[in-house]
């Protein structure tokens, strides 16, 4: 059972179960307020959104909601977590990743298809992946900021760095692997009439959890 | 200001002497100080419509599927298997003129809530945008911030935005227009409506406190023209909070899911005032309101400002009383505040109390039925006359010529607009923005919706029937270019004011030309939008009648793009027509005698595209318009990545042939072995092959005249020219 958490303002809470179903997996919502995970949880999804609006910082509110405190032992005991967009954002802000989002290069949102290559194959979410990926990016805040040396980076972006991460990064892990986080929506490319299905490679590792 | 403060409060609010001398024969006195400020905003153009309703009344709105024609918050039509869909479109053009981050984001949202109000769904926003040319440093402000606006609002509640045009011209320097429409889904026995029912049912406000912000926006900004002390008028402009939209969007349906909402309206223009009197007029009932428990931002607002505030993000909502207690639950569950603040009573009355004492009393539909109609001036302009070639030089460098059109901002690439708004979200964009219509899932059935907004507003200067005809039929094109059938339309007629010169007459002939051109198609107008006055004392707009057509695709999956698809494919064009410069976007003004669109040929086109996209015939198919043939080519080419080489048949100049606009024309692909059974589809319609698809070229054979531009040449021109524009 895949749980995807809704905080107020999630936005791709939605798409992102009907991914996780499409990859052979049974979904859920976790809701924001509750303490605990639903029960039978093997794997968290943290979807995309505006997350309290943006409200201090992208990810910032929603990483102190009480719902987090689950998804931290969950991360700790070992299980999955995927936080796409402001999923990676709440991430980064509640620690469980390296780095932090910075505003995109242009200061503006950017929506567009992005080519991705998989940097590390050893993550339980790219064990099976292809060696490249082609999924949409939508956010205002996805530059990626940190120390590539120290940090477990797991996507880059191939050719142009659309954003403006250091390194062409486009996604990390922790160091065990088990918690990931991306800026491109990989619930957005799960169905050829949308263009690609390469994100289901990220669904079917959940599924497997 | 100051010089209105002389004036009696009656016209300082913008009524006229013989208006507010009517308002005691409707309910028996002079009226208190806020009812004289609720008839002022209630009767105000933007409200009531009261110098277009007459005209409007020759739209077709009627038709097979139509479950909800105007009127309502939104128009819906049903799409099969018990799911309809809702539309809408509308301006926010003045308060853009004034704030426009702020104008167009709250645009949207007041689009989105019309769509909310019917108990649907949102699923794509479209928006139609005019503004200055852009070596206007003002226009570039006006441009650069209402797209950052729309962005902000439409991303931040994940509702995408799919599509929409964008076109620039000196005659929206002074008064741009921002329209924007919403598409939304619902199960078609679970629609809402605004019609209050149940006496004694409780009334609930959901959503924001209620502010000063925005009082009096309908009758200041959006029924009069604008001048230079515009700077006065900033307080009138609403903000807008995204985050509080997405939480009411969730609530709302959360509430209608639940089946624990008998009525729902939008809180928009003269918020409570028009909202509530529009409930119990709809009704036949009346409403008693307690200002009092209205949850408030500044404790000591007037009556007045309490009835009038257009602050955002309100929802207004009749719920049995049974429900009242599980209703504000949930609404506290999705952290919104929710007030019951009064009653549903017999009687038609529109009562509000203040402290105890009664501050309104009026009959709620002398607010919204007993608005007063006026009769435009019907005063025909001159009829045009055709251009005279000789009055056009003839450019020494065709190529350049080209190049230079798909770097015009109106023509070029609009990919640094909508990079910058989320059209995915939701995981149901199947067709993305830039081609000639968005197409989106409709979710849980194998269908999907095709989506596009269009005016043709220099040939409705011209000609206004003919524009009128123009505008539909382009919308229709585009959606059968896509593969999709026309089903319905919202139109939103941006308009000079109409009381002077020939405007009432060219608003009169483009709602002729539109309804003839709607007629034979069968699309029935299901809502709409009216915005005059959009003029200054230098400039008047081009008469913009902007439409929003819908059309259904039965099997999502065999939806057709714009983009070439392989090299060797043969490339045909459909429909006739002679091209010419009249009013064309390589003129660049509005001059000459454009053709009136042939009815029955354009049907005939347009029947033919859906047929053979539903066949599966095609492999690409892109409408001829602004820029003619050379920039449609140009497009398909360069949304492919690959060439094209075709020959066409000689006209009276080279220009012409290659840029001239009118007559219904696409440009379609096949394979090689379907073209057969194309031609023998083709029917009535002109179809004839004039090349193939590849290279790295897109290049045209005139007679023993060649053009060509290279694929990257034509790229950097299209893609670079926005940015550069704006400095970026």
């Amino acid at each position: 059972m895949v749980a995807v958490v809704r905080f107020p303002g999630t936005l791709d809470h939605d798409s992102a179960a009907r991914a996780a179903r499409a990859a052979g997996s049974e979904a859920t919502y976790a809701w924001y307020a509750d303490s605990e995970l639903p029960a039978g949880t093997r794997a968290v999804v943290l979807p995309g959104g505006f997350s309290y609006g943006d409200h201090l910082r992208p990810g910032a509110i929603a990483s102190r909601a009480p719902i987090m405190a689950a998804v931290r032992r969950h991360a700790e005991a070992g299980g999955l977590v995927l936080g796409i967009c402001n999923g990676f954002q709440v991430l980064c802000e509640a620690g469980l990743l390296p780095g932090a989002l910075r505003p995109n290069a242009s200061l503006s949102f950017v929506c567009r298809q992005a080519e991705l290559e998989v940097a590390d194959t050893e993550t339980p979410f790219t064990r099976k992946a292809p060696a490249t990926l082609s999924i949409p990016i939508k956010n205002h805040d996805g530059a990626w900021f940190g120390d590539p040396a120290t940090a477990r980076i797991v996507l880059r972006y191939k050719g142009e760095n659309p954003l403006g991460a250091v390194d062409a990064v486009a996604g990390v892990a922790n160091a065990a692997g088990n918690v990931m986080g991306l800026m491109p929506h990989p619930e957005e490319a799960c169905d050829p009439l949308l263009g690609s299905t390469d994100g289901l490679a990220l669904f079917r590792a959940l599924a497997a959890a | 200001m100051s010089a209105e403060s002389t004036l009696p409060l009656h016209r300082q609010l913008g009524l006229t002497n013989d208006e507010f001398a009517h308002i005691p024969t409707l309910i028996g006195r002079a009226p208190s100080d806020p009812e004289l400020v609720m008839f002022s905003l209630m009767w105000s153009e933007h409200c009531s419509y009261k110098h277009s309703r007459p005209l409007l009344k020759r739209f077709p709105v009627t038709g097979k599927g139509v479950l909800q024609g105007p009127g309502e918050n939104a128009g819906a039509v049903d799409v099969g298997d018990g799911w309809a869909i809702c539309l809408k479109i509308e301006s926010h053009n003045h308060p853009s003129a004034v704030e426009p981050f702020e104008g167009a984001a709250t645009g949207v949202g007041g689009i989105v809530r019309d769509i909310l109000a019917m108990g649907s769904r949102p699923i794509a926003l479209l928006n139609s945008l005019r503004f200055g040319e852009l070596t206007s440093r003002r226009s570039r402000h006006l441009f650069s911030r209402a797209v950052a606006g729309i962005g902000h609002y439409g991303n931040c509640i994940g509702v995408p935005t799919v599509g929409g045009e964008v076109m620039f011209d000196a005659r929206y320097e002074d008064s741009c227009l921002v329209n924007a429409m919403c598409v939304g889904v619902v199960r078609a026995d679970r629609m809402l409506r605004a019609a209050a029912k149940g006496v004694g049912n409780p009334l609930v406000l959901i959503g924001n406190r209620t502010g000063r912000d925005g009082i009096g926006g309908a009758s200041v900004l959006a029924s009069a023209e604008l001048s230079d002390d515009d700077a006065d008028k900033r307080p009138s402009v609403q903000v807008g909070d995204p985050f509080t939209e997405r939480k009411l969007i969730d609530c709302c349906l959360d509430l209608a899911d639940a089946d624990l909402l008998v009525s729902l309206q939008d809180l928009g223009a003269a918020g409570l005032t028009s909202a509530a009197s529009e409930m119990a007029a709809k009704g036949g009932l009346g409403l008693d309101i307690e200002l009092d428990r209205v949850p408030l931002r500044e404790a000591d607002m007037a009556p007045a400002e309490i009835l009038v505030s257009e602050s955002q993000e309100r929802m207004l909502a009749v719920v049995a009383s049974a429900d009242l207690d599980e209703v504000i639950a949930r609404c506290r569950r999705w952290d919104l505040d929710a007030t019951a603040i009064g009653v549903v009573t017999d009687g038609g009355r529109f009562v509000a109390r203040c402290r105890g004492e009664i501050v309104v009393d009026l009959p709620a539909s002398a607010l919204t039925d007993d608005a007063p109609t006026y009769a435009v001036p019907i005063a025909p302009a001159l009829a045009p006359t055709p251009l005279d070639l000789a009055d056009v030089p003839e450019p020494a460098d065709l190529a350049a010529a080209w190049r230079g059109l798909l770097g015009r901002p109106s023509i070029a690439s609009k990919r640094w607009v909508w990079q910058q708004y989320d059209h995915l979200v939701g995981a149901g964009t199947i067709r993305r923005p830039g081609g000639d219509a968005a197409v989106v899932r409709i979710p849980e059935t194998p269908r999907a919706l095709a989506l596009t907004t269009d005016s043709a507003e220099m040939h409705c200067e011209l000609d206004p029937r003919g524009g009128g005809r123009a505008t539909v039929f382009e919308a229709a094109r585009n959606l059968a270019c896509v593969g999709a059938r026309p089903l319905a339309a919202s139109d939103c007629l941006n308009f000079p004011n109409p009381e002077k010169g020939s405007t009432g007459w060219r608003l009169q002939q483009v709602i002729e030309g539109m309804s003839e051109a709607l007629e034979a198609l069968k699309v029935p107008v299901v809502s709409g939008n009216v915005s005059l006055y959009n003029e200054s004392p230098e400039r008047m707009i081009y008469p913009t009648p902007v439409v929003g057509m819908v059309g259904l695709l039965e099997r999502a999956e065999a939806s057709v793009g714009q983009a070439f698809r392989t090299a060797g494919d043969l490339v045909l064009i459909a429909g006739g027509g002679a091209p010419r410069l009249d009013a064309s976007a390589y003129l660049g003004r509005a001059d000459g005698a454009p053709a009136m669109p042939d009815v029955a040929a354009e049907v005939a086109l347009i029947d033919f595209l859906i047929g053979a996209a539903e066949a599966g015939l095609l492999e690409s198919a892109h409408d001829v318009s602004a820029g003619g043939i050379a920039v449609t080519l140009a497009e398909s080419a360069l949304a492919a990545d690959i060439g094209v080489s075709v020959a066409l048949t000689q006209g009276r100049r080279a220009d012409e042939d290659l840029f001239g606009e009118g007559g219904g024309r696409v440009v379609v692909t096949c394979r090689p072995d379907a073209e057969a059974a194309l031609m023998s589809r083709a029917g009535g319609v002109p179809l004839a092959r004039v090349g193939t698809v590849g290279g790295a070229r897109v290049e045209v054979q005139l007679g023993a005249t060649h053009v060509h531009l290279e694929l990257g040449d034509a790229r950097v021109a299209y893609e670079s020219a926005i940015p550069e524009a704006l400095g970026r």
